[in-house]
């Protein structure tokens, strides 16, 4: 019954260390060109669309909270260009990246944040709410943690339906402390639902570090508890992402078994842009050290370089296409109508929407 | 017709619907091979197997949101709340998952789950295990909520909870569990949001919902006897949606209201009720809205005290007499 768990790579035992060149890996190694530049593509799309949605928030188009992903984007970019057919995908809050790696246009994740009608969600959920079904993308979601056994429900319904598949639930490292999440670990194990929960452990659930939260630093060790494999890596390098999690959800696939795998990474800005004091409960050495050495943007890069698939002008070209795109969709959203206030009361109930076949009786909504 | 316990009509439904759709599973803590705490569902693992019978450990926020999940890519899970005090501890889930799903993603996705089991208190368990929260899910739209009275409107309003397409909480009650009605062995549906007139009347109309609706029925028959009063009485069956307009028919036509329910009357359902009819029926009341509730305090464990502070015929009796004077 005993299963055998445990790994955490070499380069995430030390950090610093000298990076293990992830890009030679079997699976990455199979990627052709246009996909690598597809990687390198996504990256810097997500980081250039989070920079223009920023200026957007300070300007005060935006509303609300803004959980930016700056500094974590190869999680989700790696991760997603792993996705099958019957592969799913869900995240909390931090879900922009999580949305535009699986192909959400920037104009409708823009246009959400700005609360127009043109947004994924008509205006209705905001950027803590974006959603794809048609792309196996089910959120964005608000509540920490409360997103891990909506996860496990897809992986199950994956099982019941005998599609071979998995779920990839994302989570924080403030999620862990959770007990949803832990009573989740615990039914992904006991009945064999091939989930991957992955822990994007940036250091710290809002303004609290990892150290003042967690007895139990390695996150990832908590799956011992519930009998699961677990296996750690670093974010930055979208190649080490790719390589790891690759294993885990073929696992998921072929096995029906959970898995979590807990990825180091980092945020560079707040918690949420609201959050004025992050760098106060960090150093600004530890930021600068971070984009200096580990920057998602600059390692796919540097890869890509230096084995010839990328030249400093196409990578230049990328970069200034994505910003454009970013700007354009700010434009888009600028100049999109909100949702009529008819709105507010569509896509409460289904039966209410479909008008279920006139078998629709009674109240729905008690307004005076 | 033959003569079933209400236990046994909800059994019915949830034989006849896993048997009619291939994604309806039954979830829950001892469901399958113990044959469900309250043995509703005794006998449908044997039948039906691990697949369609799960039990789960005591974890209701995880289950709960498992089925949510699974539900959005087209399992229709039925949950169970050994007790629906219990799914107190998976409201994140239910409420915030269960009800904002859809309208978060702007219609893109659905819920079609049904989280059912007894809420109701008079069985001497104390607070924690009597809540009626068919007011707090009804507070929530998104959420549909209905609470059978009798076997009949159990079997049906199940397999209609679960043909829904959005998530019903379908509140039982462990003190009619063993009650007999009659049901009939052919096919049959009771909507969503359809009242039911119990008892037709002239002088006094009672609102009322779940097992109160019972009570209220036997305090019509004793009023009518011992009082010379007319009563009709109203069993909502569901709360959201709400059949306003049976509600409103009756009130026009009594011109006196008397609401009954086993809620806490602060913010209950019966204050939504009182609302709807001094704001549609106001010019056709001739007395003031009565109300008998539970009496507001949490449940006492003492079971004479508890059958006080519940509605029962005595307090109904004396309730319709106030709303008469």
């Amino acid at each position: 019954m005993a299963t055998t768990k445990k790994k955490t790579t070499a380069a995430a035992k030390k950090t610093g260390a000298k990076l293990k060149n992830f890009a030679t890996a079997p699976i990455n190694k199979s990627l052709s060109k246009d996909e690598k530049i597809d990687l390198y593509r996504m990256i810097v799309g997500i980081r250039r669309f989070e920079e223009r949605s920023l200026r957007a928030y300070n300007q005060g188009k935006i509303g609300g909270f803004l959980h930016l992903y700056i500094g974590q984007e190869a999680v989700a970019a790696g991760i997603v260009s792993l996705m099958e057919k019957d592969d799913h995908i869900i995240t909390a809050y931090r879900d922009h990246g999580h949305a535009l790696a699986v192909g959400m246009s920037m104009n409708e994740c823009m246009a959400e944040m700005y609360g127009k009608h043109t947004g994924c969600s008509k205006g209705k959920g905001g950027s803590m709410h974006f959603f794809a079904p048609d792309k196996n993308y089910w959120g964005g979601h608000g509540i920490v943690a409360g997103q891990t056994p909506l996860g496990a429900g897809l992986a199950f319904a994956l099982k019941y339906k005998g599609l071979k598949g998995c779920a990839m639930a994302f989570l924080g490292d403030g999620a862990v402390n959770q007990g949803s999440f832990m009573e989740t670990l615990n039914l992904a194990s006991l009945w064999n639902i091939p989930v991957v929960f992955v822990i994007e452990n940036n250091g710290y659930s809002m303004g609290t570090s990892l150290k003042r939260s967690s007895a139990e630093e390695n996150l990832a060790h908590r799956a011992d508890g519930f009998d699961m494999e677990w296996e750690v890596c670093n974010g930055h390098d979208v190649f080490e992402v790719r390589e790891v999690a690759n294993r885990a959800m073929i696992r998921a696939r072929e096995e029906h078994k959970p898995f979590l795998l807990e990825i180091r990474t980092y945020r560079y800005r707040g918690h949420s842009v609201a959050d004025a004091n992050h760098e106060k409960y960090r150093t600004k050495e530890e930021i600068e050290e971070y984009k200096r050495t580990k920057d998602p943007v600059n390692v796919v890069k540097q890869h890509l370089l230096s084995d010839g698939t990328l030249t400093e002008e196409l990578a230049k070209k990328i970069d200034q296409e994505k910003k454009d795109e970013a700007e354009a969709s700010a434009k888009f959203a600028d100049e999109s109508p909100v949702a009529p206030r008819s709105e507010i009361q569509t896509d409460v109930y289904w039966e209410v929407d479909n008008d279920s076949e006139g078998e629709l009786k009674g109240t729905y909504f008690f307004n005076d | 017709m033959p003569l079933i316990t209400y236990r046994e009509a909800i059994k019915q439904a949830l034989d006849e619907e896993i048997q009619r759709d291939e994604n309806v599973c039954i979830m829950g803590e001892e469901v399958a091979q113990y044959n469900g705490a309250y043995k509703v569902t005794e006998g449908l693992w044997a039948k039906h197997g691990d697949k369609r019978l799960i039990d789960t450990p005591i974890s209701e926020a995880a289950f709960s949101g498992l089925a949510i999940g699974a539900s959005m890519l087209g399992i229709r899970p039925v949950v169970e709340m050994m007790f629906m005090s219990f799914s107190y501890v998976a409201i994140d889930q239910l409420f915030n998952n269960g009800s904002f799903c859809r309208y978060m993603s702007g219609g893109l996705m659905n819920v079609p789950i049904v989280v059912r089991g007894p809420a109701n208190g008079g069985t001497s368990v104390g607070a924690t295990h009597s809540h009626t929260p068919e007011n707090m899910v009804a507070n929530h739209p998104g959420l549909k909520v209905v609470c059978p009275s009798n076997a009949y409107d159990a079997k049906g309003l199940m397999k209609a909870a679960i043909r829904d397409n959005d998530p019903v909480f379908v509140m039982e009650n462990t003190l009619l569990y063993g009650e007999k009605w009659e049901v009939p062995d052919e096919e049959y549906i009771v909507e969503l949001g359809v009242a039911n007139i119990l008892k037709e009347g002239t002088d006094l109309t009672i609102v009322s919902h779940g097992r109160c609706a019972m009570l209220s029925l036997q305090a019509a028959v004793t009023l009518e006897e011992t009082h010379g009063i007319s009563v009709e009485v109203v069993d909502l069956r569901s709360i959201r949606p709400l059949d306003e307009e049976t509600i409103l028919n009756s009130v026009r036509k009594t011109h006196r209201a008397l609401l009954v329910e086993e809620n806490k009357p602060f913010c209950g359902v019966d204050a939504q009720i009182s609302h709807i009819i001094q704001l549609k029926a106001f010019d056709d009341l001739d007395a003031p809205i009565r109300r008998v509730s539970a009496i507001d305090a949490p449940n006492f464990y003492s079971k004479e005290l508890e059958d006080w502070q519940l509605p029962n015929e005595e307090r109904i009796i004396e309730g319709a007499l106030k709303a008469m004077a």
